[in-house]
């Protein structure tokens, strides 16, 4: 009698851990929190190209055994973009050999990016002397999907090279030539052969392809049929990473959600929301935006809120590091994408590392370092009270 | 013809089957929870004789069933069979002895002979072995059975910092000593070893354990040079064994077809090892610590760390020991274990901050052993990952329930 208890105790307690299973696990973390996963609305076969990249960015580490280098910056997407965030100084990369439109002159010194590590055995490269050099921190890479498929009509419009309406905030495209393999948008803008590019920090990359492609080849040294030739040598070399890979990386990037904010009912955010609008930062960092068509549904024709118009403009002398890409000038960077400010420090390390080269260690600072055609904002800011200050910063902190 | 031969070659093995006596069949029933030293794991296994023949066979397998989660993420319901392994050993002659291990993971598809060496027995101080060796580094490399542990999981530290199980072909003296209540033993071996894949593979870490996936170097070693492995241990009957252990050598090739092709780089590791069992409460206590130094080139990705460094600790309580169920010395054992690892031991040189990819973990147990050779284990894994930029932590969760089991 004891016995049959005893194994029906054993039974039942079995049965009990099994069943209770979903109840002792980690719950997931709010939606809000993430800036990883992908956008609503995908069909059951893009879910599955999104998992597919998402094995490739997330999970894939390179090492010689699969194409590593033998020059290198990163060993992985993940290496950089962690949690899809922004990277840190420890993951940053230096371009360095153009101070202007006429294009880059160090191109067979190794440029435009140095690959400052490099197996054992090798030697990395170093900055060639007289070139001006300038460091990139890595850049979030959620909402790429919706940037991408804005319209160059629309960006066209943002732009104001001559300041016709006296804001003292002009802003203006990058204009450049296509890669090979790029198929330019289907209601392109060109200009002398150029098309207008949009990614990057100095908006100097065309499409999320050409970002991913020279991503694999500049960052990791992997070469795809897109980009054959190695890094290295110079010479062109068999692919190491299958163009479906690099096609389902591009669809990943397409389709991560839009960062969501947070907060956005908090008396205080809603302060720091129209003072982000009373001191002119949204004349550049555009609240709204909308996409054109798009192949991928759930990107057609949607309004997003990026904080970002995709334009250069002139951020004065102390952010001017004597370098460029495309046709900006030294002095000028693509506005870059607020949303999901506030959720930087999830992926750098509990810390703040902003602006280009991650010199800002604050949210506060980074605006303190805003100069040229943000000089006025940036006065503006200074004017403010502190409680202002406060909510200006609270507001950015919810995006 | 040949389903005739097939047919024929049947009705011989039914009747040799048939014929053989089971009480030939002698268990060599070893209390493997209870030892001398943690040297002596590879002696400590109950083996199967068959009447007087010179073989013994055993082995042990172990199989669970696991659901653990990360962070709302999990891949459901997992049954697995961890491993089965098989033992081999025999005494050839006057003072010779062949002891062996072959491994079967992943159903199959992973088969490793982790131990293979044969024992020249001089003097008890002054043994010879030869053949694949398992590297005495920590205690867990040494002694990995399964059915030994009330764990499904081996300790992090021990399979995925220190890369057990690590086994190399090489040769060694090993010996032991008593005096009262002390006993004293040492090792040292050398043996082929590591490769450049501890710092680059596809876990973006220095990871020993990545040289495991070499077979080449029961052949040759990668750097030409031997991995040197001492231990020395020291029991006292009522303060438990103490182990003291040292792992080191070159691990890339620096030179190929006599050209110059990289520096030497040196591999280092440290390990001390514990265990006893308190008498008034027979609490069996056993942890592990190490020490890795690397070599990594000057300008290699900071992510591959040069110093390593974790460990574990299990504490396990017996609560009840007695017959039950109709098992004559069964018991119920509560158990935790606590690990740790950092991968990377460092600051970042642009920032100076700490580099992060770590991990840490707690695993309360509770397992019935219906003898000592079998255990049915349930386990609750709390574990926190730290990746290496230092970001908030992964959290991770589950349960296991497996059993393991010598044969």
């Amino acid at each position: 009698m004891l016995k049959s208890s005893f194994k029906v105790l054993i039974l039942i307690l079995i049965g009990l851990i099994v069943l209770s299973c979903e109840d002792i696990l980690p719950s997931a973390p709010m939606e809000s929190e993430l800036l990883d996963g992908p956008m609503e609305g995908l069909t059951h076969a893009q879910s599955a190209q999104f998992i597919r990249g998402d094995v490739a960015f997330n999970d894939e580490l390179f090492h010689s055994g699969n194409g590593l280098g033998p020059l290198f910056v990163a060993t992985s997407c993940v290496s950089c973009h962690a949690g899809d965030g922004k990277g840190l100084p420890s993951t940053s990369l230096t371009r360095f050999g153009q101070i202007d439109a006429t294009g880059n002159k160090f191109l067979h010194l190794g440029g435009p990016q140095l690959q400052n590590r490099a197996l054992p055995g090798y030697t990395p490269e170093t900055i060639p002397e007289g070139a001006t050099y300038s460091v990139f921190t890595p850049p979030a890479v959620t909402g790429l999907g919706f940037l991408q498929y804005v319209t160059d009509e629309d960006i066209l419009a943002l732009a104001d090279p001559d300041d016709l309406d006296d804001d003292g905030i002009s802003g203006v495209p990058n204009w450049d030539y296509i890669r090979d393999f790029t198929i330019p948008r289907p209601d392109a803008i060109t200009r002398d052969g150029k098309y207008i590019h949009r990614f990057g920090k100095k908006a100097s990359v065309y499409d999320l392809l050409e970002q991913t492609v020279d991503a694999y080849n500049q960052d990791m040294g992997i070469n795809s049929i897109f980009d054959p030739i190695d890094t290295f040598s110079g010479l062109s070399i068999d692919p190491e990473i299958s163009q479906q890979t690099i096609r389902d990386v591009v669809f990943y990037l397409e389709t991560l959600k839009a960062p969501i904010p947070r907060d956005q009912d908090d008396p205080q955010v809603q302060q720091g929301k129209a003072i982000f609008s009373q001191i002119q930062c949204a004349s550049c960092h555009l609240p709204e935006m909308k996409t054109g068509y798009s192949p991928i549904e759930a990107l057609s024709y949607k309004t997003f809120h990026p904080y970002t118009d995709l334009l250069l403009h002139d951020m004065g002398p102390e952010l001017d590091d004597g370098y460029t890409e495309g046709s900006a000038l030294t002095s000028e960077w693509r506005t870059a994408p607020l949303w999901g400010l506030g959720l930087s420090k999830n992926s750098q390390g509990g810390h703040y590392f902003l602006m280009h080269d991650g010199r800002a260690r604050s949210i506060e600072e980074a605006i303190l370092l805003h100069g040229g055609e943000a000089e006025n904002s940036k006065n503006l800011y200074v004017g403010l009270d502190q409680s202002e200050k406060e909510d200006l910063i609270k507001f950015l902190e919810s995006l | 013809m040949k389903q005739l031969i097939t047919l024929l070659l049947l009705l011989i093995a039914g009747m040799a089957q048939a014929q053989i006596d089971t009480t030939l069949l002698q268990i060599n029933k070893t209390d493997s929870t209870q030892q001398g030293l943690n040297m002596d794991a590879v002696y400590d296994r109950p083996f199967l004789n068959l009447g007087k023949l010179p073989v013994s066979v055993g082995g042990y397998m172990e199989a669970n069933w696991q659901y653990m989660g990360t962070e709302g993420i999990t891949e459901g319901h997992e049954f697995q069979m961890r491993r089965m392994t098989l033992f081999v050993s025999s005494t050839i002659g006057k003072k010779l002895k062949f002891m062996s291990e072959i491994e079967f993971e992943e159903g199959g598809n992973h088969i490793a002979i982790e131990f293979a060496s044969l024992d020249v027995e001089f003097h008890p101080l002054f043994n010879l072995r030869g053949g694949i060796i398992m590297n005495p580094i920590g205690a867990f490399n040494q002694n990995h059975d399964g059915p030994k542990w009330e764990f499904t999981d081996r300790p992090i530290s021990a399979t995925q910092m220190l890369p057990s199980t690590w086994s190399n072909a090489g040769f060694g003296l090993f010996g032991k000593t008593y005096k009262g209540d002390w006993m004293l033993g040492y090792e040292a071996y050398l043996s082929g070893g590591f490769d450049h894949t501890i710092i680059d593979n596809d876990q973006n870490r220095t990871y020993l354990p990545a040289s495991k996936a070499n077979f080449a170097r029961f052949e040759e070693s990668a750097s030409g040079t031997p991995l040197t492995t001492g231990k020395v241990a020291v029991r006292h009957n009522n303060f438990g064994e103490l182990g003291l252990s040292y792992m080191g050598g070159i691990y890339n090739t620096f030179e190929d077809d006599g050209a110059a092709v990289d520096e030497k780089r040196r591999l280092q590791v440290f390990a001390i090892d514990y265990n006893h069992t308190l008498p008034k409460w027979n609490t069996f206590i056993t942890g592990e610590w190490a020490w890795i130094n690397v070599d990594i080139p000057n300008n290699y990705t900071q992510f591959y760390g040069n110093k390593q460094q974790g460990g574990f600790v299990d504490v396990v309580q017996p609560l009840i020991s007695k017959k039950m169920l109709g098992w004559e010395k069964a018991s119920l054992n509560l158990a935790c274990r606590l690990e740790y690892v950092d991968w990377n031991v460092g600051t970042f040189q642009e920032t100076g901050y700490t580099i992060g990819d770590h991990l840490w973990s707690v695993m309360p147990a509770i397992s019935f052993r219906p003898s000592q050779q079998t255990v049915f284990r349930l386990n609750y894994r709390i574990q926190q990952q730290v990746d290496v930029h230092n970001n908030p932590a992964e959290k991770t969760a589950g349960i296991s329930l497996g059993l393991s089991t010598y044969f």
